[in-house]
């Protein structure tokens, strides 16, 4: 655990090293002579040897200093956690959105694997699964937005009248459909596959004939013993998912013009801002590993049989 | 029928010249937005570009990508997880943090700032996703690996002498080749999203044409020409269908024979 986040460390500070144009340089500014230029590789310690800056840089990240945006001449923490919000919201709204319905979309087909019903799924889920979201989401546009009129375009929050209370939450609700759907979809086709899979694994498992044998209904057996047992597999699925989240917020985001850390990362591309993005590779790396960790906690504490090291 | 769809895509992209002669970047004013007809069986721009070609073309640059994605990968996956697999010891503890670091820095975020630097060529792009997608390949060689080191084959070619190298190439490898042939098609449909994100982002070689490209020039138009989006997009879809579909056969295969 520790090695990888030590690993994250190395390979972000490598890649800040790695870019192109010189720090000091640009720190100077333009017109800038060689000693001002010097006097600037002092002043940000460039000069120093590399381990020295990488535990300097180790030290400042720990301590929530992600550098300075070049364009925004902001910290590059307060300019992504601007942005956070209005991500966390949609990428929030997805895994819940995701979650419980792909579970159920996998329950409904382990109930009866060789019904047209479960193949017809199986294909569907497939093919929701090979969908780029970012056509989705403009394929989302053109039928409901421009052909039906009845859900916004995009933005967050309608740029013609400002709502208060209750009626504001509503227009957010309403521009949080459509990428919020996007978003979810290839996520809950994947998750009803894993979770038939998984009930199905259990399903047919020798302790549930035991459990028969021993007098237990169908339907309390499944739900005190299979249903439990086949949802670890799938809660690890869901951990395990955010790096693919955190892409496919970034497209959504473009599309519907939704104003996250997606767009952020659009704009810091375009300008080349490289703090903004590698603060944002260093916070989402720490996310998936921080979500790994519960998963794995979480796993410890329902599976008696891992112990945790 | 995944097979018979890649087939049918690869015929496509090998062909792209004979099927769509025209330049794709060809503009034409006068032939600006017009819907599905045929002359432009999937319409034109808003420059008179014709998506049928584009369509077309991008295919060839969509395969070359993941084709050098899934070599560069393949190579790396499997090399780590074989050896990792025969070894054990401190080397696999290593190998399996530095798999774990690999996975959890996100690749679409990794990709944007390296483009940003290096430029967005399909080299510098296919170098990249290689480099990042190689974990999985690993982990799934290295247990089939794991479990294939205990049966008795290995010890009988170690004691007919063979050497560490020769038991990796001649024995183990072509035992994991079929599980891991169900990752790099699963690798392969991961690909070709990615690469269409980036392109759809603007990350793409604005010399070769891109169904991600195709689609993001559609976004403005949304509302008069709907086939500037519908076509390249379906493209995407059916590739990585195709690639989906591959896999799930391949590991049918790979299932009935274990």
């Amino acid at each position: 655990m520790m090695v990888v986040v030590a690993g994250i460390f190395v390979l972000t500070f490598v890649l800040a090293h790695l870019a192109p144009g010189d720090p000091a340089r640009d720190f100077a500014g333009e017109g800038a002579d060689a000693s001002q230029i010097e006097a600037a590789e002092v002043y940000l310690g460039l000069d120093r040897p590399l381990p020295e800056q990488f535990v300097v840089y180790v030290g400042r990240v720990v301590t929530g200093d992600l550098g300075t945006s070049y364009v925004q001449r902001q910290p590059v923490t307060t300019v992504i956690r601007l942005r956070l919000p209005p991500t966390l919201l949609l990428m929030g709204s997805a895994l819940a959105v995701s979650s419980l319905a792909g579970v159920v979309l996998g329950l409904s087909t382990a109930r009866r694997p060789k019904s047209a019903s479960a193949k017809a799924t199986s294909t569907l889920t497939m093919l929701a699964y090979s969908l780029p979201g970012f056509w989705l989401g403009q394929l989302m546009v053109i039928t409901f937005a421009i052909r039906a009129g009845i859900l916004p375009a995009g933005g967050m929050n309608d740029a013609r009248e400002a709502y208060t209370g209750l009626a504001a939450v509503v227009d957010t609700a309403r521009h949080l459909m459509l990428p919020v759907f996007v978003l979810a979809l290839s996520e809950t086709a994947l998750l009803a596959r894993v979770t038939g899979s998984a009930v199905r694994r259990q399903v047919g498992a020798n302790y549930m004939r035991t459990a028969a044998a021993k007098g237990l209904g169908r339907d309390e057996a499944f739900a005190r013993h299979a249903l439990p047992n086949a949802l670890l597999p799938v809660v690890t699925v869901i951990g395990g998912r955010l790096g693919f989240l955190v892409s496919g917020a970034v497209l959504i985001e473009s599309v519907f013009a939704w104003p996250g850390l997606g767009r952020l990362l659009v704009e810091a591309s375009r300008s080349n801002d490289h703090p903004v993005i590698l603060g944002m590779v260093l916070m989402v790396s720490f996310a998936v590993v921080g979500a790994t960790l519960l998963t794995d906690l979480v796993y410890s504490r329902v599976d008696p049989r891992i112990r945790f090291r | 029928m995944g097979l018979g769809l890649l087939l049918f895509l690869a015929a496509v992209a090998l062909a792209a010249e004979q099927i769509a002669p025209a330049n794709p970047f060809t503009t034409s004013p006068q032939d600006v937005l017009l819907a599905p007809s045929v002359s432009h069986p999937m319409g034109t721009d808003q420059l008179g570009r014709d998506i049928f070609t584009g369509v077309v073309r991008g295919a060839r640059t969509s395969l070359r990508i993941v084709a050098g994605v899934v070599v560069i990968a393949s190579a790396v996956g499997l090399l780590v997880g074989t050896v990792t697999g025969l070894r054990g010891g401190l080397l696999d503890d290593l190998v399996m943090r530095i798999t774990e670091t690999v996975q959890a820095v996100p690749r679409f975020l990794l990709t944007i700032l390296v483009t940003g630097w290096f430029g967005v060529g399909a080299t510098t792009v296919a170098v990249l996703l290689g480099l990042t997608s190689w974990p999985l390949l690993a982990r799934t060689v290295r247990a089939e690996t794991l479990s294939l080191a205990r049966r008795e084959f290995v010890d009988a070619a170690r004691s007919h002498g063979a050497t560490g190298a020769v038991i990796l190439f001649r024995h183990v490898v072509p035992s994991v080749w079929p599980g891991a042939v169900v990752v790099m098609a699963l690798i392969a449909s991961r690909i070709v999203l990615l690469e269409a994100g980036l392109a759809f982002l603007g990350l793409s070689d604005p010399n070769a044409a891109s169904w991600g490209a195709l689609v993001n020039n559609a976004g403005s138009y949304l509302d008069r020409a709907w086939w500037m989006s519908v076509f390249p997009g379906a493209a995407i879809a059916l590739t990585v269908a195709a690639f989906n579909l591959l896999a799930d056969a391949l590991g049918a295969t790979v299932d009935d024979q274990s």
